[in-house]
């Protein structure tokens, strides 16, 4: 802060929004002061000091540190556990087994899935099957070796094609189906009778790890009967809920802190087995534990982004309009219920402007780490299945991929009752300005002549859309604002920022509505202990739910000011005007400073306090986006090289340009990952085991992975309909149509359909010599 | 998938002397490794040629951090890593992976930015180790935090100190790097997040924030 800021608390000379009367809805901004702009994050100092604790930084007097014991088999039973070598080691300070528990301990996978917390059936590699607490994470894992376990190896299955296969090893009493839904609306029969073309094509994407950079794990300390865990996590009432439900403890008895935290994308929605090993072992030493995860550890057994497999059959007339759109798709969750199928039809069904649609979705278990929520679950699934298929419908009938699409936007949301209208639709625009920006029929023009070419370079244009099923975020939420005495203020909340800015958005809010620095404010979040009941951050909600309640939140402060000031200006309240500096009458023309309020001396304190409002209701708010990219393929060597990209997202109102551009960045990062180098393999003939658990062969794209020229162009459409913010999510969209995008574009430069995700080398050299293209070692 | 022009640019650039993902095994550390793997036993630094020691038989070492001196009683198997954050009290050096997969934790040592966790407490005795608080002056943030601030070159922030880190060891053997030199020095630094391109453009700010200071 510069010197002539400090004592400050406000911003000269910016005009703050007009108060409403208490019991009146605000108006919807209309230009703003701060929200908007590039502001950098207010906890950035904190962020690249190393002075920001995140639960694995967390050390505390006397702590122990745990680990856990993991089944090595896909499928096995424990027989025996012998960790009596394990006991008596120098600097073991305490094990758990399944013995030692007796089946007092459970486990809820959900609600109808219960098992014991080391259960004797391990149905997938990385089960936990003991726990130890020692002096030092070194004697933990040599603890963990002399453990002793005596398994019977039983046959797996680790393809969800072959689980409801005859003969196929059975994971549950009641056999391998989880789940299966249908869904109809129309007659798709009659749809494809009306088209002019008809296609159906076969898609799969590989299973994707979330690998958050910082690991899964927890500090847990007992004081008396009161139980704390810094745990890294997105959401800290969802982890104390499911922790005081294990523990069977009042929930007043938990509390769990996560102030930062190093990444989630849906993994850390929920606590693990090892929050429990951790509070257990804690009340056993009488000690604070410290558990986090190996790499190894979350790779098998902290969630996954199911693997696919999908059949999407599309009729479309020849000018464009979609008849029929039918789709079945077969997922895995892993061992557990997980949503294998969470959402894989959402886009099929919603998307385009389509009378005529039919799905089938079938979750099935495999013998393989359960599945998390991870970032827009079931939606790039579908959209690589979808955009692909859009634009094999395209060329069939000598469109344009962005004409056809322009030609199916839908207004209303087709797939929910009554078919609600969408509250705003930013889809085309986002296809419209994209393509501008990026220069899209020049760039196919470009890329049509260079398929004549004879080089071995081929260049192809590829893009995709999308919508996010939720992101208006909605009730509950509460949030407290105090503005102290010399005028600064304080935000408590207990939404977690995941990364994605939260903090410093809802400072914005406070700036734009109070007129004060987003600097001077203070932030308390994410503790169960000291802040508000909020939901977990997740599902591109954190910022509409949040928002609206901050919002509110300041403007009751504000009238209790103005309340203040009425006594004291001798105008009512009505002819009162809130400056950031100055509370002003407008019939008098006098004014007093706000530091200067007597009542707000003599209180200390002003407390607003700000609920989520309910949303719309018959209507529906959901962001949308469109991206564009531009590859190399190499016919030689089939490496494929992202040469640039660009975002066009609606997610309502921009609240922080900066933190906008890189969650677009970062979606679009991930989305590379999905369409080029991730896939979770597992040993699928001999053991059944994952054979890439680790960063090196588990291949997250890294700085050369992605283009230097990457444009995000947001399309800034204040919502008001949605929320007094006027802001929808954006965390999810992003990473929706980026690898359908990819394939669309590979498909332009070489005339190749990737249907398997990823497009690595191998995967393009085999495309390339079934279609006959040369290929060069 | 790698962008071959920059691998060509940068080949011939020995900007990035430290260990890389896949330099690393070829160097001694994983001799080290290999030794303490098959004999549980291992040479101390200092004394490579004299008694073998055990793995979990503690020593006492020097190690010089962001220019002070700690001495330390460690195991030979303890990681750099490990004593800098659960010792130490340094966790601005994170924890990613513990195989030298990630790069959050890299720091530097004698000026290259090296993974502390292939690093053993014992192998850095005697050498210049600087993590990110050392990069503070005072309560003022270096130059290449501020530029990561004023670039929004983060999001849940887990990576940047490993980022950080690269960027400095970057600067300081190549204050004016190119856009591939950028690229191929943060390469062995994972961002889940994907923050990369403001990462680039922090990266590129840093140097002009050095050289005017």
């Amino acid at each position: 802060m510069k010197d002539d800021e400090k004592d400050l608390y406000f911003v000269e000379g910016i005009a703050v929004p007009q108060t409403p009367l208490p019991g009146e809805e605000p108006a919807a901004w209309g230009k703003t002061a701060v929200i908007g702009r590039r502001q950098p994050r207010v906890d950035a100092y904190e962020r690249v000091s190393g002075t920001a604790v995140y639960p694995s930084d967390v050390v505390l007097p006397n702590m122990l540190y745990g680990a856990l014991l993991r089944c090595p088999h896909a499928h096995a039973r424990v027989k025996k556990v012998d960790a009596s070598a394990a006991e008596k080691m120098e600097g073991v300070h305490a094990v758990l087994t399944g013995a030692t528990l007796d089946g007092k301990v459970k486990w809820p996978y959900n609600e109808e899935v219960v098992t014991d917390l080391f259960d004797t059936r391990c149905r997938f590699e990385g089960e936990a099957v003991a726990a130890v607490a020692a002096a030092t994470p070194y004697v933990a894992r040599d603890a963990l070796r002399a453990i002793a376990v005596e398994y019977e190896v039983l046959p797996f299955v680790a393809d969800e094609r072959k689980s409801l296969a005859p003969g196929a090893a059975q994971i549950h009493v009641n056999g391998n189906m989880i789940k299966s839904e249908t869904y109809a609306r129309g007659d798709v029969g009659q749809g494809f009778a009306e088209a002019d073309v008809v296609l159906e094509e076969k898609f799969r994407t590989a299973c994707e790890i979330q690998a958050p950079m910082e690991l899964h794990g927890c500090v847990a300390n007992w004081e008396g009967d009161s139980l704390t865990i810094w745990e890294s996590t997105q959401g800290v009432y969802a982890v104390q809920a499911k922790i005081a439900d294990i523990l069977g403890l009042p929930l007043s008895r938990v509390r769990v802190i996560g102030h930062y935290m190093g990444g989630g994308f849906g993994s850390k929605l929920q606590p693990g087995k090892y929050t429990v090993c951790a509070a257990l072992l804690a009340r056993k030493t009488g000690r604070p534990v410290k558990i986090f995860l190996s790499r190894e550890e979350t790779l098998l057994a902290a969630g996954n982004r199911p693997p696919a497999a999908m059949t999407i059959k599309a009729g479309v007339k020849k000018d464009g309009t979609l008849t029929a759109l039918q789709f079945s798709g077969l997922g895995s969750g892993g061992a557990y219920p997980a949503g294998g199928t969470s959402l894989l039809d959402w886009l099929v069904r919603d998307l385009y402007v389509c009378p005529h649609v039919q799905s089938e979705m079938t979750d099935v278990a495999i013998n393989a780490g359960p599945a998390r929520p991870f970032r827009a679950p079931g939606h790039p699934q579908c959209a690589w299945a979808l955009e692909q298929m859009m634009d094999s419908l395209a060329e069939a009938i000598g469109m344009d991929p962005i004409d056809l699409r322009l030609k199916n936007i839908p207004l209303v949301s087709q797939a929910r009752q009554g078919k609600p209208p969408y509250t705003t639709t930013g889809l085309s625009e986002c296809i419209r300005q994209g393509a501008e920006a990026f220069g899209w029929r020049e760039a196919r023009r470009r890329t049509a002549a260079g398929r004549k070419d004879k080089g071995h370079l081929k260049r192809g244009v590829g893009m995709g859309s999308c919508l996010w099923f939720v992101g208006g975020g909605g009730p509950p939420a509460t949030v407290i604002v105090k503005l102290f005495a010399d005028g600064s203020v304080n935000l408590n909340m207990g939404a977690s920022d995941i990364g994605t800015g939260t903090k410093t958005v809802m400072s914005m809010v406070l700036a734009e509505e109070l007129g004060v620095r987003p600097a001077t404010i203070q932030i308390e979040h994410a503790d169960t202990g000291s802040t508000q009941y909020a939901t977990p951050s997740g599902g591109s909600k954190t910022v509409p739910t949040e928002s609206p309640a901050v919002r509110s939140a300041a403007i009751a402060v504000k009238q209790q000011l103005l309340k203040m000031a009425a006594g004291e200006l001798g105008s009512p309240v009505e002819n009162l005007r809130y400056t950031g500096e100055f509370i002003e009458a407008v019939d008098s023309g006098r004014k007093v400073k706000i530091t200067d309020i007597a009542a707000l001396k003599k209180q200390g304190v002003v407390v607003g306090i700000g609920y989520r409002g309910p949303n719309p209701e018959g209507k529906v708010v959901n962001p949308f986006a469109a991206q564009f990219c531009e590859v190399e393929v190499n016919t030689r060597t089939g490496e494929v090289r992202i040469l640039r990209f660009l975002g066009a997202h609606e997610s309502g109102r921009v609240m922080d340009r900066l933190t906008f551009d890189n969650q677009v960045f970062g979606g679009i990062t991930m989305g590379i990952g999905l369409a080029m180098t991730e896939t979770r393999i597992l040993d699928e003939n001999r053991t059944g085991k994952m054979v890439n658990r680790n960063l090196h062969d588990y291949k997250l794209p890294t700085a050369l992975d992605v283009p230097v020229d990457m444009v995000s162009l947001p399309v800034d459409l204040p919502d008001s309909e949605a929320n007094n913010t006027g802001a929808k999510g954006l965390g999810e969209p992003v990473t929706i149509p980026t690898a359908a995008a990819i394939a669309n574009a590979i498909y332009d430069a070489v005339g190749v359909r990737v249907r398997q995700s990823p497009a690595d080398p191998l995967t393009m050299n085999r495309l390339l010599a079934e279609q006959g293209q040369e290929v060069r070692s | 998938m790698r962008n071959k022009e920059d691998e060509e640019k940068t080949g011939q650039c020995q900007c990035r002397r430290g260990f890389t993902r896949r330099g690393f095994l070829t160097s001694v550390g994983v001799g080290a490794m290999a030794a303490l793997a098959t004999t549980g036993k291992l040479s101390s630094a200092k004394e490579a040629s004299s008694a073998e020691i055990a793995a979990e038989q503690a020593v006492v070492i020097t190690l010089t951090v962001n220019e002070r001196s700690h001495q330390l009683l460690v195991e030979p198997r303890w990681s750099l890593l490990y004593v800098l954050r659960e010792h130490l009290g340094l966790t601005g050096t994170k924890v990613g992976c513990e195989r030298g997969e990630c790069g959050a934790c890299t720091v530097l040592i004698d000026d290259l930015p090296r993974y502390a966790c292939l690093t053993l407490a014992v192998e850095a005795e005697g050498r210049r180790i600087t993590t990110l608080e050392g990069l503070m002056q005072g309560e003022e943030l270096g130059p290449v935090q501020q530029a990561f601030v004023e670039e929004d070159a983060m999001q849940c922030g887990y990576c940047i100190p490993g980022q950080i880190m690269s960027v400095e060891g970057l600067l300081r053997a190549r204050p004016q790097p190119n856009q591939a030199e950028i690229r191929q020095a943060v390469s062995g630094n994972i961002c889940r997040c994907g923050t990369y391109p403001h990462i680039f453009k922090a990266a590129a700010r840093a140097a002009d924030l050095k050289a005017k200071r």
